[in-house]
């Protein structure tokens, strides 16, 4: 089975594809709505700014075959801003709607602290995570981002599975049924991250 | 539960091979790139940087190619940089594998750069180098390799850079690179507390001492370093450790 990578022009899809090519996965690059459509499972990779993700989405017609592919249960994995596309809106294109898909909003980190967020940083668990299996609390990821979704203010705390805490305490880890999705990068993360990618190749496959 | 203090090795290249020099000079073969890319990777090293320290135009498809390898033996962010002039030149370096790249004396002819940067790639993806040399009472920028002086103050060209949108300062002590001295707290400590970006320390490392204090009294929040790595002086894994036994937040690899 492949694991299909959405392919907006994001700078870490390659390194997305080398990860889950070491990790014995088949992978393919996919860019228009067919192959969204198509797709058994789907990866959207992101880094950069929220903006750029959710035109690329628009331009491509992708917006209503993600939406339907995600509804008919297709396991679905958000990386960085692949999560972020996951709510309704963010502070970082304010004009733009997300996928809409999980409730709450991305919002800007804070003035309090040094920005981006970038480095190795703890994750905390929130309950049980078929995508942290066999990853201990307090394990660190690789983060590289100013906009997350804020934890315990708004709704999405149902779907938190692990949060992390940086001018604030926000959502690193999200699941609902074949939804996941990670703030941090796992394919920059070293044994830890290549466990994340590895749950998901088997809950996916 | 906090933010790592990162471990950064370096690798300076020709374009293809590994180099060395003290203080910017007397370069010599240090290694095969890709090799000691697989070793920092185990080893834990939190980043990797390779930069091109010749930058010249016909040498950058060999380059490229060195990021291609280099990014493939990776499960770690990787910055590469030197030379890098333009958009393009950008783009070349990240679609080659580099999840950051560094600009220096672009940036200090052609400031701008930063921002196109910073808007194509986002901030997190733009690394401003600054070599600093100490002139009387404050540090001064140089370019070129660290060969041209220039007008611009470190604290202040630190502020602009951050305020057109680097992501971080890796922030290199012309006064103590290759010397094996230490870190340059002072100029550290001076551009950290200034700017609100992430700042890597570079430039004079040689003791596990010499991290404590740059993250302690130098407020860095990564430390760069790249001869001690490659002649095994230091191993990163020991290194971590006593840091670790010293209080200092760092990432342990399992």
């Amino acid at each position: 089975m492949k694991i299909s990578l959405l392919d907006y022009g994001a700078g870490n899809l390659p390194s997305v594809e080398r990860a889950l090519q070491r990790l014995g996965a088949q992978t393919e690059r996919i860019s228009t709505s067919a192959g969204v459509a198509k797709a058994s499972a789907l990866i959207l990779p992101g880094v950069g700014h929220y903006g750029a993700l959710v035109r690329a989405l628009d331009r491509d017609g992708l917006r209503e075959s993600l939406i339907t592919a995600i509804g008919r249960g297709v396991p679905f994995l958000g990386i960085c801003l692949g999560l972020q596309a996951l709510f309704q809106k963010s502070d970082e294109a304010p004009d733009l709607q997300g996928l809409q898909i999980l409730p709450g909003s991305v919002r800007f980190l804070s003035d309090a602290v040094k920005l981006p967020h970038m480095g190795w940083d703890q994750v905390q668990a929130k309950g049980a995570s078929r995508l942290l299996e066999g990853i201990d609390s307090g394990a660190y990821f690789y983060f590289a981002h100013s906009y997350a979704v804020p934890y315990g203010r708004e709704e999405p705390a149902l779907e938190t599975r692990a949060i992390c805490s940086y001018g604030g305490e926000f959502v690193a880890v999200a699941e609902k049924e074949t939804i996941f999705a990670v703030q941090f990068h796992p394919e920059k993360s070293g044994g830890a991250g290549q466990r994340v990618l590895g749950n998901f190749l088997r809950i996916a496959t | 539960m906090s933010l790592a203090h990162r471990i950064i090795p370096c690798l300076d290249t020709d374009g293809e091979r590994v180099v060395k020099g003290v203080n910017f000079v007397a370069l010599r073969d240090a290694g095969d790139p890709v090799a000691l890319a697989r070793r920092y990777n185990a080893e834990g090293a939190d980043e990797l940087v390779v930069l091109d320290i010749a930058a010249t135009r016909d040498r950058r498809p060999t380059f490229l190619e060195t990021i291609r390898n280099v990014a493939a033996e990776l499960a770690i962010p990787l910055t590469a940089g030197g030379g890098i002039r333009t958009l393009d030149d950008a783009r070349a370096v990240v679609r080659a594998g580099a999840d950051k790249v560094t600009v220096n004396t672009a940036a200090v002819l052609r400031p701008e750069l930063i921002s196109e940067l910073s808007e194509e790639f986002g901030s997190q993806a733009v690394v401003l180098a600054i070599d600093a040399k100490r002139d009387g009472e404050c540090w001064r920028v140089m370019t070129t390799g660290g060969r041209v002086s220039t007008d611009l103050e470190a604290v202040s060209w630190a502020r602009k850079g951050a305020g057109l949108g680097a992501g971080e300062i890796l922030l290199t002590s012309m006064d103590r690179d290759g010397t094996q001295s230490g870190f340059d707290v002072a100029l550290t400590a001076a551009i950290s507390k200034q700017v609100m970006v992430p700042v890597i320390a570079s430039g004079g490392a040689r003791w596990p001492q010499h991290f404590a204090e740059i993250f302690c009294e130098g407020a860095a929040d990564a430390a760069l370093a790249a001869s001690i790595f490659h002649d095994d002086i230091q191993s990163i894994r020991s290194l971590k450790e006593f840091l670790a036994s010293h209080n200092i937040q760092v990432r342990l690899p399992c």
